[in-house]
């Protein structure tokens, strides 16, 4: 099934990634973004493909208007409660795989940054 | 921009006032172009620049940059894609705990029942606290005159084509209205059961409210909210008698997604529950005036 639906805060983080961008040119005097490497937690609640949509739009009369959006996906890990194993999770309902319990605490995969940027 | 949710760079009102937007610039998705790098010079090279903060073409995570690319470097951010909208929460956070002020940030899909349940729960406790309400809604103000009706002071945001409050926003909205020490404030937020979950607003909790008439299974498919929340308020339970809804069931999906939440079962309309959800914000209410730094005297009035 394709899902046309575009989600809906992505443009608003489209929107902090351009301006975190803006603020760092500023201290740091670089004029053109040439790579954004963003870290998105599996779990994180962002769309990836809409993200890359709106970041275009947004970007688009800004320095990294001719920015890669290169996105590194980061696996979603929690500790189980029950018996205390670490264990990969894609979703917050998923069950622990050694002993099913659902009281994981996520340890990882939550997240969203931008890591690092390549300019000129 | 979004035709399913709406949500854009639109205009934000506040009681029907435009607020400046705090993006810098003055369009829509237009951002200033940093045409020439600042100071006028040309741009530090690799070899000059702070060891700590770039390192040099080739070593970064991509780790493909051929030899040649000279200009090229690497600046590390390393920073929350909402680290804005967390420094305007955190501000808003210091200043509600800095005079004593517990805050809820209400969460649910559109038609809940926030509005009743927060209506019926000012009356029941505007004797106790003074209480002073934000009501964000992409338009109208008509939630604002359901609870300017009880009395209480209330700013409405409407945020135009977005779809959740953000910090800056609340923040805003506070500064309009008469907060007082030792008091409370309820947000309720835009309808949507997906992105104010990821929107700090400074609050002390986030409660979400799910109703008896929507599906059990509302946790499992928006399981951000259900996980950022410290409350759950079920709704509507007076029209169980009438509904196929599998009250364990939710609970147990609920509490697959966040297996502390706390759920107090309430109708707002029938007020069965409501002393239960109102005992619990009393008492977070005495938590934050313990809280709060004995700096002040007992002056009741902010600067």
């Amino acid at each position: 099934m394709i899902n046309s639906e575009k989600p809906m805060h992505e443009l608003s983080l489209a929107e902090n990634i351009v301006q975190l961008i803006e603020d760092t040119a500023l201290k740091q005097s670089f004029a053109q973004v040439t790579t954004v490497w963003l870290e998105i937690g599996q779990l994180a609640c962002v769309e990836q493909e809409s993200l890359r949509f709106y970041f275009d739009v947004v970007a688009q009369d800004s320095i990294a208007r001719q920015a890669r959006l290169e996105i590194i996906e980061i696996a979603g890990q929690a500790l189980c409660k029950q018996c205390n194993q670490d264990i990969l999770i894609a979703t917050y309902h998923d069950a622990c795989p050694h002993c099913g319990s659902y009281a994981l605490q996520v340890t990882q995969g939550d997240g969203m940054r931008i890591k690092e940027l390549e300019v000129k | 921009m979004c035709t399913t949710c709406g949500c854009g760079n639109s205009q934000t009102y506040m009681n029907g006032k435009a607020m400046p937007s705090h993006r810098h610039l003055d369009k829509p998705l237009r951002y200033r172009p940093l045409a020439q790098p600042i100071h006028g010079h040309t741009p530090i090279s690799v070899a000059a620049d702070h060891p700590s903060r770039t390192i040099h073409p080739g070593t970064g995570i991509a780790g493909t940059h051929a030899a040649g690319i000279s200009q090229a470097r690497i600046v590390k951010i390393e920073r929350d894609i909402l680290a804005k909208n967390n420094q305007y929460a955190a501000q808003n956070r210091r200043y509600l705990s800095k005079h004593g002020i517990f805050a809820l940030n209400l969460v649910s899909s559109p038609g809940s029942g926030k509005t009743t349940l927060l209506v019926k729960t000012i009356q029941m406790l505007r004797d106790k606290f003074p209480i002073a309400v934000i009501e964000g809604d992409q338009q109208t103000d008509r939630d604002a005159a359901r609870i300017r009706a009880t009395g209480v002071p209330v700013i409405q945001i409407n945020t135009g084509k977005g779809c959740h409050l953000d910090a800056h926003m609340v923040g805003r909205a506070m500064q309009q209205l008469p907060l007082q020490h030792d008091s409370l404030l309820l947000i309720e937020n835009v309808g949507n059961l997906v992105c104010p979950s990821s929107f700090d607003l400074g609050e002390a909790h986030k409660v979400v409210i799910l109703s008896v008439t929507e599906g059990e299974d509302k946790p499992l498919k928006y399981p951000d909210m259900f996980l950022a929340s410290s409350l759950m308020l079920l709704n509507k339970c007076d029209l169980l008698p009438y509904l196929t809804f599998d009250i364990d069931l939710a609970l147990e999906y609920a509490h697959r997604i966040h297996p502390e939440l706390p759920v107090i079962q309430v109708s707002a309309t029938q007020g069965s529950g409501m002393p239960a959800w109102v005992d619990w914000i009393a008492a977070g209410c005495r938590c934050a005036t313990a809280a709060k730094p004995h700096l002040q005297a007992t002056d009741p009035s902010l600067d």
